[in-house]
């Protein structure tokens, strides 16, 4: 069996082709680089995707600052982290790199700041 | 006041070129920038993607924005925020206002304009109806969401399937708005892959190919807007409009470099860039202004932003060094051939002592398509290009050892053969 994909983990978008069968992955092909192969393996198994949004400030110079998931979430759970997200407060000052929101809904992965707010 | 070097604008390519001209040993820079802050339009695009090349890492905008603001900030280049350049003079003296110092004159020995672009506004279409509220460009929406933190609408139509305009169907999506529809009035999309993919696909929001809206309706707050699909002339055709009920249009219908203070200062313009004629140092034809970034011509990624603002500011940081050298550069043209759109830089001087890279768009989608590069009639490269397509931008290289052997009546050409 075949399944063709976009590979969006760069700018370049190569057109996959996924060669697999019931026993997992035979061939890969299309990618320009190594990135091609792991994001078409995810693909297959459990997509995932990177999330970015703001959450609000308490007493800051600015109403939101803006976050994103450390590591890429798994694509299923976006719309329930942005409920998470949109329920968190941040106290100003917060800084790039801050831990927002930790383990979000027990993923194990991060939500953390990416621009500084006085 | 006085400067070396007056940088205008305060974004990726101001603080890019600002930056290069420090390293290279100009003393006295100032950055002047209209905003608040230093970063520009990345501030608001809280999105990752930027830094791939530069940094190989995926970024945020502000994160991206943020790395060259605390190298700036730890060098001695002075920076103006709040602060609108209304002038440059033909002595490049530059005036600028702000609500603290008023008004303000510096000279400066080499300006860059660093101005970067803005976006096309509805007044730039023709769009028949009514002129309510709801109708805005993608990117003052995204600073509505992302900055100020609040939502312009319920349900939105976008039209222009730009990187913009696909960033932000998502990003509504995700804050809980509806996304009918993405209109492009080409027969293919601006925007990257990667876009089309993970912010329409995965959020199952059409995209409609050669199709546009023709009107907008609503008295107050906008009620609905009527699509219609274009033939190739891009002419709507009779009999296929459609209504679509909506709250919000947002546009993402081109960019265009900021060339106000360009202009007036009589700096010829390239009429496909929109921005100033340079050379390989992002020279404008005015003797100590470079350009850089999007004001000198629209960029698809920050990255290839920031490494032509190093080109201008170590230009800048030569020519404050030694201003004479500029008058004897003997000057020649780069053509665009066949398929080629523009090239940037529209000249070179062939005094460089360096291999001079010449950015180029082509016109239309090739496959495998080869892109060649001729001095004087002889090919200097022939490369096969599995993929071309105006939404990308091409290079190619003219080695220093031909540049030498070029004289004033050398000729430069790029051109596609299909």
């Amino acid at each position: 069996m075949t399944k063709q994909m976009y590979c969006v983990a760069c700018p370049l978008g190569c057109f996959i082709t996924v060669e697999y069968d019931d026993t997992g992955i035979l061939n890969v092909t299309g990618n320009t680089c190594k990135r091609g192969i792991d994001y078409a393996r995810t693909e297959m198994t459990n997509p995932t995707r990177s999330l970015t949004s703001t959450i609000r400030v308490i007493g800051g110079k600015r109403a939101v600052i803006p976050c994103k998931s450390h590591e890429p979430l798994p694509k299923n759970m976006m719309f329930d982290c942005m409920k998470e997200i949109n329920k968190a407060r941040v106290k100003a000052p917060a800084k790039i790199g801050d831990v927002l929101i930790p383990d979000i809904l027990g993923t194990g992965i991060d939500i953390v700041a990416t621009d500084n707010c006085d | 006041m006085k400067y070396d070097l007056v940088v205008i604008g305060g974004g990726p390519a101001g603080m890019a070129a600002a930056l290069k001209a420090k390293e290279e040993g100009v003393e006295k820079i100032v950055i002047l920038e209209r905003d608040v802050r230093l970063g520009g339009i990345l501030n608001q695009c809280i999105h990752t993607g930027f830094g791939l090349h530069y940094f190989k890492e995926e970024l945020s905008g502000p994160e991206y924005a943020q790395r060259f603001a605390k190298q700036v900030a730890e060098t001695d280049i002075d920076v103006m925020l709040d602060t609108m350049v209304i002038d440059i003079d033909d002595d490049n003296n530059v005036t600028a206002m702000n609500n603290r110092d008023g008004l303000i004159k510096i000279e400066a020995t080499a300006i860059i304009l660093a101005m970067g672009c803005r976006e096309r506004p509805r007044g730039a279409l023709f769009m028949a109806g009514t002129r309510p509220s709801g109708v805005m460009t993608a990117g003052t929406a995204q600073k509505y969401v992302n900055m100020d933190g609040y939502m312009p609408g319920k349900k939105i139509v976008i039209l222009g399937s730009g990187d913009i305009g696909l960033i932000m169907a998502r990003r509504m999506t995700l804050e809980g708005a509806e996304v009918k529809m993405v209109c492009e009035i080409m027969p293919y999309s601006g925007g990257l892959t990667r876009n089309i993919v993970q912010c329409l696909n995965d959020f199952n929001i059409p995209l409609y190919l050669s199709t546009t809206v023709i009107a907008t309706h609503g008295r107050e707050r906008l009620e609905g807007v009527t699509i219609a699909k274009v033939d190739e002339r891009l002419n709507p055709i009779p009999g296929t409009e459609e209504y679509v009920e909506c709250d919000t249009l947002m546009l993402s219908v081109g960019l265009i470099p900021e060339n106000e203070l360009t202009k007036d200062a009589g700096i010829s313009i390239d009429r496909i860039t929109r921005g100033a004629v340079v050379d390989e140092l992002r020279a404008t034809e005015k003797k100590g202004v470079f350009a850089c970034g999007n004001v000198l011509q629209v960029h698809d990624l920050v990255d290839f932003v920031t490494l032509e603002s190093y080109l201008a500011g170590k230009g800048a940081a030569k020519y404050i060094k030694n201003p004479a050298a500029f008058d004897d550069a003997v000057y020649v043209k780069t053509t665009t051939g066949n398929g080629v759109g523009y090239i940037v830089p529209q000249r070179v001087n062939i005094k460089t002592d360096e291999d001079v890279k010449l950015y180029f768009r082509v016109r239309q989608v090739y496959k495998n398509a080869r892109v060649i590069l001729e001095v004087d009639g002889e090919t200097v490269s022939n490369k096969k290009k599995i993929k071309l397509a105006p939404g990308e931008m091409e290079d190619v290289t003219i080695p220093k050892e031909i540049i030498e052997k070029m004289t004033d009546k050398s000729e430069i050409s790029v051109r596609v053969e299909a």
